[in-house]
């Protein structure tokens, strides 16, 4: 049957219609021989417009549609859904990018039209040569495994659990609780942590579907959504686990404070770090006491290893501020005569609660002086900070008996290699990186991998709480579907042209392709690959074929180019 | 040492240093007073020479950083506290000393007689509040003793006798309000007059007190306690006798006239309103605002001590800035209802404008010519 | 939305209920958000049309819950659906009947924030879920008044017939096992502070309506003008209607810090030789990418001056801010051609009304009360009624989706421990 297109050009509102003449385009299109028709709207993607797509496709007996609007990457999935309800396979669209990648770089009608006639020129000859795929789903294992054991990995194995799924909660350490245990107390409520996460330990300890493997790492990963196997080791007990979906919520570390030497810490025993004050806090009751006698003066230092270019760390580590004021607090408790200064650049008091928790502090007396210091030195037995007062815009030397650095949150350590093991993708500042910064802040690029808590930033429990229980949603969803999508567009290798030489293996990042011990010749896991075409691309034999990418359909592009 | 204690006092640790009573402070235009910094500086200079600051006097009171705070400060009692520090160290300007020393003897800073205090009232046939009446007039020293704001005071007795008030007035034992010895930190002093005021006072029965000046309004409604009678600003009860019909406006009083919201009635006690809807009522007046009007009002430098002292870098002056601002809105009249904006602005207007130029006139005074 | 799909996805049925004409709520009004500089709508739209076409929601739009019975796994909802007198059936969202009206130009767009005027009959945004019209009941001649010309202008332009007053007030009744309350924000009423002059100085706005001049659908095709003038000199103030006891409102709303920044950047970017100055106290560039993005922005040549904006008012027909620097320690008199509040985020206007309906308490900062501010951040103490995105606490949008997300996990939970698997 003869192919039938319906081309369709989207105004985008003034997006694409204020620099390209989609009349003219509309025109050209209509004109290409196999078009039936041709048509231009304001938005393509609302209700009318994917309905004017799906009554023309009845009506003219459509068998391919092109929509020439913004980048796939916006509604291909939208567009494939809207062909699909009006009976069509939804590998049948293609689509032009008219917007991003002409009406957006262009400012000039007549340079952006013909270029936009061009590429529906492109898109048409495609649509020509384009086959349906077959879309194939796979089974889920309705398990969940979640990495790391802290507030986050907790959070996220409780809610799964909950759900009705069983859980495999793998942390490295002995005991669960992470970070959290060793706080004192958290902002802005001044809770005391330690019965809080007693009582949530109790509770992943005791639910049924949480099965808890302490001592244990993760140490191997294979396997694609629904059907992952994870290899786990406890001393020297290797385990393999088969889960559906998993969680990361490895955690972080501190900022070393050893690397801004200027301050002394590692040198002068009256610097310590937030978290040692932490620890100094919760084992001494309600006193507070270095080096045999009370402080008088205690000065916290803000952005220690944050928003700081000079130590590779731009970042804000987003919960200084807070803990800072909170310690600060308790020392004003523990000390009502002692002096505390809080020296700052900008207090960054944003969550519910923070700002009048940061009111309640000044008012006890803690003094805020905005400058951050830029070194520490010794007189005698006392501590000296120099530092400016940007306030005052002058020169201060403000002498201490216990600094705290308020340490920065880094992603950790090992999580290069935790990166590597799972092939997660890191942000420029080092955390995990999430799929979508504003819309997808737990998934990953990675379908059945999902992030939590502070190994995808720097975040306080509140937020980690909720992100892990986002996780959870995300996590569980496959399991609750019971089975997932495949990927439709895949390679495929022509058995013949082959020679078994394993190219396309070595370049394969998805270990998708394997050789067929028998047959002499690759073979590509479908559910494994991806279709991103490299395999394709590397092959010498021209044996394999990227479908709905195929030579033939990609040259026809090229020569509606030219 | 002192930052210390004030920063106890005062809870400047809660001061958030944003800037915006410096901001929004008439002074900080045209001198090095700079409230936000001097909190600042009590808080976390332990070498703070408080005695040497000088800038204090320039402060109007008119508190704005007040009535903006975020954090619920008062920087305009932190300077009050402030300077009380420098009174108990005897560093006052002179003209304030003396202003000081003339109410503690006579009851007023004019160094007038305090048997004189009522003779402007002479041949008005005002009653003494002694005599029994609902309504006690408090005229002020201002009022009582200036021969410019006399005339105020004898415009509003003409408008209470039309209307058939029963008001009295306290006569020679009428003793200044105090508000202005408090607000150059001569706190024993404000007690002191308090104390003399509310004694006196307790001897009459009456029902309301009505006041010719916004500082003498806002303190015995604000800082006096213990008052078991009304206090209004005569703009509040003149707006009402308007209201109630029983002061009827019926001559012609064409002129375009703007108003100045004085800052002790506007944006200290919200009465923005009332003196306008006298203005309205006046038939023939065109009333146009100011831009800078309401909680916007550009200080006239007649508060917080002012009035006996030039602070420093007198030669600008706010004033002339207001009267230009008038003059712009093609203004013939700047009405007003306070004394020191009176007194200021008519000042300004001589300079600025000319003997023939823009007219500076008390609201009371407009309403007299209607009558 | 996020909450609804992620619930559907997990095989339950939704009903959404959403108050306005389409759903989509503030995130439909802003142009970029920060710190990607993600257009808006290009990143919220396909979640909405998500949301249409997902078979396990059933979307309710234009109505609201007017009561609440029952418990967890067995909650009795009143939805009232509102009147559009259109039928939604015939209706095409063609828009015909939205030029067609008499009073055409005439309202305050809601949408617009008053920068632009509709009539009637409209459509909220080109991009609306439903993509259907709408009648202003209080506003509409035929309705307030029994005459529209000889013919009411929009049942004559209607070529689907879908103009409908005889549409009555529906009263639906809905049996659920959980609740999730996602009734987002409103924005502090900067008139509250009148020394900064909104609603006397037109040149004065608020951030949500820079948010619709910057927009490349929306009145002014996404130039910064006012009254055809490209201003060259701007002044963003921070922190207008928050961490102000003076104005009754302590808390952070956390997002102004940010938004302004973007905003910055945006004039920066459509005015390259403009003069942009932020006044603030302290800049919250918490969250991931947000120092990034403040370095950007200063790079780009915003000056930051700190110190909080006390008035402004006029002077020889420009506007003057008054504020002091405080690192310099003295005073500013900033000309302004453009003024622009960062007015921060409130309860929404009917939190009370809802908070009684649903037997929740409000917390002080007048936002609904999570059941454990650390660790119990979606639960309220109404079991089985749980909290996403903004009626909780201002946050950003990825805070929003994780918190809607969390708030569906609790629900599927809910769901798959009470009901059958539908």
């Amino acid at each position: 049957m003869a192919p039938r297109i319906g081309v369709y050009i989207c105004h985008c509102g003034v997006n694409i219609a204020a620099t390209v003449d989609v009349e003219r385009v509309t025109r050209f299109a209509q004109g290409l021989p196999s078009v039936a028709i041709a048509r231009d709207y304001t938005y393509m993607c609302s209700d009318p417009g994917q309905a004017l797509i799906k009554e023309d496709i009845k009506e003219f007996g459509l068998t391919k549609v092109v929509v020439a609007s913004c980048s796939p990457m916006m509604h291909e999935p939208t567009f494939r859904g809207t062909i699909q309800e009006a009976g069509l396979n939804p590998y049948c669209l293609e689509m032009a990018n008219i917007r991003e990648q002409c009406s957006w770089v262009h400012e000039e009608e007549e340079e952006a039209t013909p270029k936009a006639i061009q590429l529906v020129a492109a898109a048409v000859g495609k649509a020509l040569l384009l086959e349906p795929l077959e879309e194939r789903r796979a089974d889920v294992t309705p398990t969940a495994l979640v990495i790391g054991g802290g507030i986050a990995g907790m959070q996220a194995s409780l809610d799964i659990a909950k759900a009705g799924f069983q859980v495999y909660l793998v942390e490295k350490e002995p005991r669960l609780g992470g970070h959290l245990a060793q706080l004192d107390k958290t902002f802005p409520t001044l809770e005391s942590v330690a019965p809080l996460l007693a009582e949530e330990i109790k509770e992943v300890e005791g639910h049924p579907n949480i099965d808890l493997l302490t001592s244990t790492e993760v140490v191997g990963l294979e396997g694609y959504i629904g059907n992952f196997k994870v290899i786990c080791r406890a001393a020297d007990v290797t385990r393999e686990l088969k889960v559906g979906t998993i969680v990361v919520a490895t955690g972080y570390d501190l900022f070393d404070a050893r690397l801004k030497p200027e301050y002394g810490y590692g040198v002068y025993g009256k610097v310590i770090t937030g978290l040692e004050f932490e620890r100094l806090a919760s084992s001494s009751g309600s006193r507070i006491w270095v080096k045999g006698k009370e402080p008088q003066d205690v000065v916290f230092i803000q952005c220690v290893g944050s928003r700081d270019k000079s130590v590779g760390q731009e970042y804000c580590s987003r919960i200084c501020c807070m803990y800072s004021a909170k310690q600060a607090l308790l020392v004003k408790e523990m000390l009502p005569q002692a002096r505390v200064t809080v020296l700052y650049m900008d207090v960054r008091a944003y969550g519910k609660g923070f700002e009048e928790f940061y009111d309640q502090v000044r008012a006890k007396g803690v003094i805020y002086r905005r400058g951050n210091p830029s070194e520490i030195y010794r007189k005698g037995e006392r501590l000296v900070i120099r530092a400016e007062d940007t306030l005052l815009g002058e020169a201060v030397q403000l002498e201490a008996d216990l600094v705290v650095l308020a340490t920065g949150i880094t992603p950790r350590r090992d999580s290069p290699k935790i990166a590597n093991l799972l092939k997660l993708p890191r942000s420029p500042d080092g955390f995990f990186m999430e799929a979508h910064p504003k819309l997808r802040p737990v998934d990953t690029v990675t379908r059945g991998i999902y992030l939590a808590g502070c190994c995808q930033g720097p975040k306080d429990i509140a937020d980690t709480v909720a992100q892990a229980k986002a996780a959870a949603a995300s996590a569980m969803i496959p399991l609750c579907q019971g089975q997932v999508k495949v990927e439709a567009v895949t390679s495929i290798i022509d058995e013949e042209l082959c020679s078994g030489c394993g190219i396309c293996a070595e370049i394969c990042v998805y270990d998708a392709l394997s050789l067929h011990e028998r047959k002499g010749v690759m073979t590509i896991n479908e559910v494994l690959c991806k279709g991103c075409g490299a395999c394709a691309a590397a092959c010498p034999s021209k044996a394999i074929e990227l479908s709905h990418f195929t030579p033939a359909q990609i040259l026809a592009q090229v020569d509606a180019l030219v | 040492m002192e930052g210390q204690n004030l920063a106890q006092a005062y809870s400047l640790f809660e001061c958030i240093q944003c800037g915006r009573c410096t901001g929004g402070c008439p002074m900080s235009l045209k001198t090095r007073f700079n409230i936000r910094r001097l909190i600042y500086e009590a808080l976390v200079d332990e070498d703070m020479d408080l005695q040497s600051k000088e800038v204090l006097w320039d402060c109007t009171t008119c508190a704005t950083c007040t009535l903006r705070c975020p954090k619920g400060l008062d920087p305009t009692d932190i300077v009050i506290g402030m300077r009380s520090i420098l009174v108990d160290g005897g560093r006052i300007p002179p003209t304030i000393r003396d202003a000081l020393k003339s109410l503690a003897i006579r009851g007023n800073p004019l160094t007038m007689a305090r048997e004189e205090r009522a003779d402007w009232a002479e041949g008005l046939g005002v009653k003494e509040i002694s005599e029994g009446a609902k309504v006690l007039y408090f005229v002020g020293c201002s009022p009582s003793y200036d021969p410019r704001v006399q005339k105020v005071a004898k415009a509003l007795v003409q408008a209470f006798k039309k209307a058939d008030v029963d008001f009295g007035i306290l006569g020679n034992e009428e003793v200044c309000c105090g508000s202005e010895a408090r607000r150059v930190g001569e706190t024993g002093l404000f007690e002191m007059l308090r104390e003399m005021n509310l004694e006196t006072l307790g001897q009459y029965p009456m029902e309301l007190m009505v006041t010719i000046s916004p500082h003498c309004y806002n303190t015995f409604q604000n800082e006096y306690q213990g008052l078991d009678f009304k206090v209004q600003h005569y703009t509040q009860f003149v707006a009402g006798l308007i209201e109630e019909g029983k002061l009827p406006l019926s001559k012609e009083v064409e002129r375009v006239v703007t108003y100045q919201d004085p800052c002790f009635l506007g944006k200290q006690n919200k009465i923005f309103e009332e003196p306008r809807k006298i203005l309205e009522s006046i038939p023939g007046l065109e009333l146009r605002e100011l831009d800078r009007s309401r909680e916007r009002s550009l200080c006239c430098e007649g508060g917080g001590g002012r009035m006996w002292a030039e602070g420093t870098n007198p030669e600008e002056r706010l004033a002339h800035t207001r009267v230009q601002e008038a003059m712009d809105l093609g203004a013939e009249v700047l009405a007003t209802a306070c004394p020191f904006c009176l007194l200021t602005l008519e000042d300004a207007a001589k300079t600025v404008a000319g003997e023939d130029g823009l007219q500076v006139m008390d609201i009371m005074e407009l309403v007299v010519e209607a009558l | 939305m996020q909450a609804s799909l992620d619930i559907a996805d997990a095989g339950f049925l939704v009903y959404l209920v959403e108050r306005e004409p389409s759903i989509g709520g503030h995130m439909a009004q802003l142009d970029k958000t920060f710190p990607t500089l993600d257009c808006s709508s290009c990143i919220l739209t396909p979640r909405m049309v998500d949301v249409a076409r997902h078979s396990n929601i059933q979307l309710f739009s234009y109505a609201e819950v007017v009561g609440v019975d029952g418990g967890i796994g067995h909650f009795k909802a009143r939805v009232k659906q509102k009147p559009r007198y259109v039928d939604v059936d015939r209706c095409t969202g063609c828009g015909l009947c939205v030029e067609a009206c008499r009073l055409k130009g005439r309202i305050s767009s809601e949408f617009d924030v008053g920068v632009s005027k509709r009539g009637a009959i409209y459509i909220p945004f080109p991009q609306a879920v439903p993509l259907k019209a709408t009648i202003d009941p209080q506003r509409c001649l035929f309705i307030t008044r029994g005459v529209c010309g000889k013919v009411p202008a929009c049942e004559e332009a209607c070529a689907a017939e879908a103009i409908d007053f005889q549409q009555e007030e529906e009263m639906i009744e809905v049996e659920v096992g959980t609740i999730i309350v996602a009734t987002g924000f409103d924005l502090f009423d900067a008139r509250l502070k009148p020394e900064l002059g909104y609603g006397l100085y037109p040149n004065v706005i608020t951030g949500l309506q820079f948010e619709r001049l910057s927009s490349a659908s929306g009145p002014t095709r996404g130039k910064i003008t006012l009254n055809g003038q490209e201003p060259k000199k701007v002044v963003f103030i921070q922190c207008v209607g928050s961490r102000d006891k003076s104005v009754g409102v302590e808390y952070c709303s956390r997002v102004c810090c940010m938004y302004t920044a973007k905003q910055a950047h945006l004039v920066k970017e459509k005015i390259p030789d403009a003069e942009v100055t932020v006044l603030y106290i302290d800049v919250r560039a918490f969250g991931k990418g947000f120092e990034e993005f403040y370095d950007r922005v200063r790079g780009e040549g915003v000056i930051y001056r700190r110190g909080n904006a006390s008035e402004i008012y006029k002077e020889r027909g420009r506007l003057i801010v008054r504020a002091e620097d405080t690192l310099l320690g003295e005073p500013l008199q900033l000309e302004a051609d453009l003024v622009v509040l960062a007015t921060g985020a409130a309860p929404p206007g009917n939190a009370q009304d809802l908070a009684t309906l649903l037997r929740l308490s409000p917390s002080p900062d007048g936002f609904f009360q999570e059941a454990h501010p650390k660790l119990r951040p979606v639960e309220t103490e109404r079991e089985g009624v749980y909290l996403a995105g903004c009626c909780q606490g201002p946050k950003d949008i990825p805070d929003a989706v994780a918190q809607a997300k969390a708030a569906a996990s609790s629900a599927i939970i809910t769901l798959r421990n009470c009901m059958e698997v539908s």
